[in-house]
């Protein structure tokens, strides 16, 4: 442990470097930093992801649902950095407690969004490495490049020879995802993967002129998935569906109980103003920016 | 029981009743979507590899695995007969089991048995282990450098890598993990 610590050393100081350049995008662009509770009663019931118990609730998964809690009595722009748990989750990319970058904007869509996500990538490479050639274990990708955008449907025909379509369970689509998709992003500049199937909407909501879409992307480097956002669902209705479909498919998988989020529901039922957020691995970006294959490589936690 | 999630580098898992060792690993997540564990694993009683990519919520059996304690008693055949350091119970392991070891077996030394289901899968022996050279040619006279090497026999035919000073009638040691020279222990 101590020998890692030391190891490490360089890599730590450059990410430091970038949460601080992270906090002062946002701080120039007039967002609010937050805090919201590391301990709540009832994590968003998601079908895959497990939270962790502890003494009078869970450790967040995510702070989604106390963000969204503000932005429903008006804060307009805010942002949070901290850590998210997240059980049985180990991996050279996955550690079960991670740092989680997590901000909503008011009035914006999701493709807005997208380009300030862009921005603020270079931004951060600007100043973090001096250039917006990153270099990572051993290719080149170029952040001033136009970043590609492709639809899940459009990659999965190009890079698997799927149609999506006919792909029968969240399993198999998962498993051509990591398999043959998700190797063939953000080789040589960003790609935005936009537009993900109904059925993976989470909480997003759909495209209105294509209701079998939903307006969700993600943003990968080097064939590692860097961020996830959404237009978020504002519709406290459907919104109720899809945690009980969620909560019978967590039943199903034998994942721990979650109290339904009532608080979150009764804010969303007096009115969310229409936003979108985005929710971006810190440590993987900073594996990126110190060219490291391992998420231990940038964390102190092993 | 074992489920998916427990899966590491390292962990030993039973598949259709036999026993694998999990050589490589790899959890590949979508952050919304279903875990997946690659593994490469190495069959323990054949030695086959396999990759096998595996789901959550699938279950594996862990492997009766066992360790005893044994002394080497005597040779039989294709066979080398233990003996139990407590029981004195009797067990025979193939040839094939020792592998290279069989080169190295000393009457009476102590040796530990992997054991699965009662079934030996493999043999350690003591590290280090001493035995007779019984031909090499000699080696030129005055030459005492150590990193210069000459080929050397032992009494089963086992070839050695040996210091050019080794004589026939030298007893050396030998580490059996690695079954390469160790030391002279007697000169002739």
């Amino acid at each position: 442990m101590l020998g890692h610590l030391q190891n490490i050393k360089a890599r730590l100081r450059k990410r430091a470097g970038l949460i601080s350049v992270i906090r002062a995008y946002f701080d120039e662009r007039d967002f609010i930093e937050t805090e919201t509770p590391i301990v709540i009663k009832a994590p968003a019931p998601e079908e895959y992801i497990e939270g962790i118990p502890v003494e009078n609730g869970f450790l967040r998964t995510s702070p989604e649902l106390q963000m969204k809690e503000m932005l429903c009595v008006g804060y307009e722009k805010i942002y949070q950095i901290g850590a998210c748990f997240r059980k049985n989750e180990f991996g050279a990319r996955h550690c079960p407690e991670f740092t989680m970058l997590e901000w909503y904007e008011a009035k914006i869509d999701y493709l807005q969004l997208l380009e300030f996500t862009a921005g603020l990538l270079r931004f951060a490479a600007q100043k973090i490495i001096g250039s917006l050639q990153v270099e990572y274990q051993g290719q080149a990708i170029d952040l001033a490049l136009e970043p590609q955008i492709i639809t899940v449907r459009d990659a999965y025909k190009k890079y698997a020879g799927v149609d999506v379509a006919q792909i029968s369970t969240e399993e198999k689509f998962d498993e051509i995802m990591t398999s043959r998709v998700e190797p063939c992003l953000g080789i040589g500049k960003m790609t935005f993967l936009i537009d993900y199937p109904a059925n993976r909407a989470a909480l997003a909501r759909l495209k209105p002129d294509a209701p079998k879409l939903a307006e969700r992307w993600e943003l990968y480097l080097a064939g590692m998935e860097i961020a996830n956002a959404y237009g978020e669902l504002t519709d406290p209705v459907e919104q109720r569906k899809r945690f009980e479909k969620a909560q019978a498919a967590r039943t199903e998988n034998n994942f721990v109980p979650y109290p339904f989020p009532d608080d979150f529901f009764r804010a969303l039922e007096s009115g969310m103003q229409e936003c979108s957020g985005c929710a971006l691995g810190i440590d993987r970006l900073a594996m990126i920016f110190t060219d490291s294959a391992d998420i231990s490589e940038v964390r102190v936690v092993k | 029981m074992l489920s998916a999630s427990d899966l590491r580098k390292g962990l030993k898992v039973e598949i259709d009743g036999e026993p694998w060792l999990i050589t490589d690993f790899d959890f590949c997540k979508p952050g919304k979507g279903t875990a997946l564990y690659r593994c490469k694993m190495k069959n323990m009683i054949t030695g086959n590899t396999m990759d096998r990519t595996y789901r959550s919520g699938e279950k594996f059996e862990k492997p009766d695995l066992g360790e005893r304690d044994m002394y080497y008693s005597y040779p039989e055949g294709d066979f080398f007969v233990f003996s139990d350091a407590e029981t004195y119970e009797e067990m025979r392991v193939s040839k094939e089991v020792l592998g290279k070891n069989a080169y190295f077996m000393i009457e009476d030394s102590l040796c530990t048995i992997l054991l699965f289901n009662g079934l030996a899968l493999e043999v350690t022996l003591p590290i280090f282990i001493e035995k007779e050279i019984t031909a090499t040619e000699p080696g030129a006279r005055g030459d005492t450098a150590t990193n210069v090497t000459k080929p050397a026999m032992l009494d089963n035919g086992y070839e050695i890598q040996v210091p050019i000073f080794i004589n026939t009638g030298d007893i050396i040691k030998i580490d059996t993990r690695t079954g390469e020279y160790s030391e002279r222990v007697k000169k002739v």
